[in-house]
């Protein structure tokens, strides 16, 4: 989870603060040096943090903080406002061809992502109902085409390739005709890794960009980069014109502060960052969501994107209304299983709760897939009256649900005593939504 | 002036300094931040030369270099920088990494040098889940000459360990070398996967992996430290190889890593060269980490 210490920093900061009733000067100078340090073992880069925290302190000590009866949750909301214009105010698109395929030119250093990231946009575009085709222009690094076609011929994407002999310049010329030949409306070309201060290397990429017409030049940046994020994005921008970045390896348990440093020093929008090793993880940049997470306010926006994306709408009003009743059975409770299970790996989940960061415990907890499993397969040896009436379950139901799902009765009955309880807790939350008192956010 | 000699020159000429004041360590604080030594770990030395300074009573930055090129140089060179073989019979070197470090180049390079060096080499290529690491060693392996040990794309990757060690007792190689699959290392169920293969080595070889060597990418920021505990309790590692040092990075981080965890750097990585893998040598690494570049202030 990106960021995580960061927010759990912060917000010690500002447990301290909001006890208060106005703040000192003092104070906020104490606040300002822990949100410093915090920010720098994030990796932010050292000039953009000095800035950054001129910025924040400047408005701190303002009329708005100091004469505001809630100070802390002042120089939260200021903090908050700060880090989301320094990464950018708004979500960045793709800027599209007038006529022709749409050229991605993909660049960066080696083992930044480029290979992969490369098949994840294809992917995104291709959910979209665009025709991308991907170009093999890394002729340097073994088995790197390789790596593109099998990539490609995984996601049913064609790869245009001419071998590891002919120029990358050439490849991506000979890519543009045979997607106009195709009538592609998208080529994504992936180039071999380079260091900035390569020169030679440095001009093959110029060549490709006067050779063929990009509309988008994405360097593709590892979260995990440190103070030399800055260096190299620099250079790579003053040589090719970036259009923007991409932010790989996010769903690591890095701080990501290259994500707030790439932006502020050049100016780039981060337009996607890459959660995983799959092809299908691959999202949109949005700086607020990323802020919020950041302070630990949680990335409801994000869950509720994936919700959106793999629950049934409807299947969940059903559900709903049997809540709602109480009637939640068994089968209910397998269901939402799997619905969770779609949305990715429990721990990132977890991650984007509101307050997540803070209940103590939670934020090291480390999910146990295998549990689910087993939870899965007690619930799948069940007949469906036993399912919807667990209440029947005896002695020698036990028994024989045990063996069927190759677990312990004691495994059985703490399933059951589980459900009984979630769903006590269910006719709770039916009785409070009823009351006048809704659910608090942490801030 | 010695070894820092650059930076304090020009921190002192940039103030217009001889003798050392506050502005002088907070420069040097900065400076060491900038080389991603990390915050916690750069103050900590920064305090540590303000009280020897104050101890000694040195008050030139001549004095204060000599000072501190010890403090770094003592923790930089502490623990074992070779690696170590078995003087007879077969050493397993398990490679380690998040995605994306090198870890198959470093393979590659490696194979090729202990060759040189008339040992016999087989190399085990256990990344079955990247598309193409197979090939991509494969070509490696060609370059340096030795012999690998490969399944599909996809195999399970303890039955590739599970063969290699098999062959390397039968055709009784020297040191046998295992690519993984890059992980992140938050990512529960592949560090178990890591445990696996170490316990499938432990069982073929008992005293095996004689190294397990974290691949550490030098322009990574504090995310190394992270990446070294971590991987440190899934696999025992053993040392640290730094790679991609010919770029910009300084990757002061392993300062804190052999401070906190004890891991020494075993090699570096120059460049994508068959012969760019070189030993460590703490002198060295300490002068470019407060090297200034051009164009910098």
């Amino acid at each position: 989870m990106a960021f995580e210490s960061l927010a759990d920093r912060l917000q010690n900061v500002f447990k301290k603060l909001r006890g208060k009733g106005k703040l000192s000067p003092q104070d906020v100078d104490e606040a300002m040096r822990e949100v410093r340090m915090a920010l720098l073992e994030a990796d932010v880069n050292f000039k953009v943090v000095k800035s950054f925290v001129a910025t924040v302190k400047e408005r701190s000590v303002g009329a708005e903080v100091m004469e505001s009866l809630t100070p802390g949750q002042q120089v939260i909301k200021i903090v908050n406002e700060e880090l989301t214009a320094l990464m950018g105010n708004n979500p960045s698109q793709i800027t599209n061809a007038g006529r022709g395929p749409t050229v991605i030119l993909m660049v960066g250093l080696q083992g930044s992502g480029k290979t992969t990231s490369s098949a994840k946009l294809a992917r995104y575009f291709k959910k979209q109902g665009r025709r991308p085709m991907l170009a093999a222009c890394d002729i340097y690094r073994p088995a790197a085409i390789k790596q593109l076609q099998v990539l490609g011929q995984q996601l049913e994407v064609p790869v245009f390739s001419l071998g590891d002999q002919t120029s990358p310049v050439d490849i991506a010329k000979g890519a543009y005709a045979e997607a106009e030949r195709q009538a592609m409306d998208m080529l994504i070309i992936d180039t071999a890794g380079r260091l900035h201060i390569d020169d030679q290397l440095m001009e093959e990429l110029e060549a490709i960009c006067a050779a063929v017409k990009t509309q988008e030049i994405l360097l593709v940046v590892d979260a995990m980069t440190g103070q030399d994020a800055v260096k190299v994005t620099e250079t790579f921008n003053e040589r090719l014109e970036l259009t923007g970045v991409i932010l790989t390896k996010l769903d690591g348990d890095t701080r990501g502060g290259a994500a707030l440093s790439v932006k502020a020093v050049t100016g780039k929008p981060i337009k996607f960052v890459g959660m995983g090793e799959k092809t299908d993880a691959l999202e949109p940049f949005y700086p607020d969501r990323m802020a919020s997470r950041i302070l630990g306010m949680g990335d409801i926006l994000t869950l509720i994107d994936k919700a959106q994306a793999n629950v049934d709408l409807k299947k969940a009003q059903e559900m709903e209304q049997r809540m709602r009743k109480a009637e939640m059975t068994l089968d209910d409770f397998l269901e939402q299983m799997q619905q969770m299970k779609n949305m990715g790996p429990l721990d990132q989940i977890l991650g984007m709760l509101p307050g997540a960061g803070k209940i103590k415990g939670l934020k090291d907890m480390q999910v146990d897939e295998k549990d689910m499993a087993h939870t899965e397969a007690i619930i799948r040896s069940m007949t469906p009256e036993e399912r919807r009436r667990p209440q029947i379950i005896n002695g020698s139901r036990r028994k024989r649900i045990a063996a069927g799902s190759g677990t312990s009765i004691a495994d059985v009955n703490r399933l059951i005593k589980q459900f009984e309880q979630s769903q006590k807790l269910i006719k709770q939350f039916g009785q409070m939504g009823k009351g006048k008192k809704g659910f608090k956010l942490p801030f | 002036m010695g070894l820092f000699g650059n930076l304090f020159k020009k921190i002192g000429q940039a103030m217009g300094l001889t003798k050392i004041d506050e502005s002088f360590f907070e420069e040097l604080e900065e400076q060491l931040i900038l080389a991603d030594v990390g915050a916690v770990t750069a103050m900590d030395l920064v305090e540590n030369l303000r009280r020897e300074a104050k101890k000694q009573g040195l008050d030139s930055v001549e004095a204060c270099a000599g000072c501190f090129r010890q403090q770094i140089t003592e923790l930089l060179e502490a623990g074992e920088h070779q690696l170590q073989l078995e003087p007879q019979g077969l050493t397993v070197v398990l490679f380690l990494g998040v995605n994306g470090v090198g870890k198959t180049t470093t393979i590659g390079k490696l194979a090729n040098q202990l060759k040189s060096q008339g040992q016999k080499v087989l190399v085990a290529a256990a990344d079955t889940f990247r598309a193409a690491a197979i090939d991509q060693l494969e070509v490696w392996c060609g370059r340096a000459g030795v012999e690998l040990i490969r399944h599909h794309e996809g195999a399970d990757p303890g039955s590739v360990v599970y063969d290699a060690m098999a062959a390397a007792h039968s055709r009784k190689v020297d040191v046998l070398l295992v690519d993984t699959a890059g992980r992140l290392q938050n990512k529960s169920n592949l560090m178990e996967e890591l445990k696996k293969l170490r316990r499938i080595i432990e069982r073929e070889h008992p005293g095996q992996p004689g190294e397990v060597l974290l691949v550490l990418d030098a322009t990574t920021g504090q995310n190394a430290l992270s990446q070294a505990k971590l991987f440190k309790e899934a696999a025992g590692v053993t040392g640290v190889v730094l790679t991609k040092l010919d770029g910009t990075a300084k990757g002061g981080v392993v300062l804190g890593i052999q401070h906190e965890y004890g891991l020494p750097v075993k090699f570096t990585g120059w460049g994508e060269g068959i012969g760019d893998l070189q030993p460590f040598d703490a002198a060295g690494f300490s002068q470019r980490l407060f090297e200034i570049g051009e164009g910098e202030e």
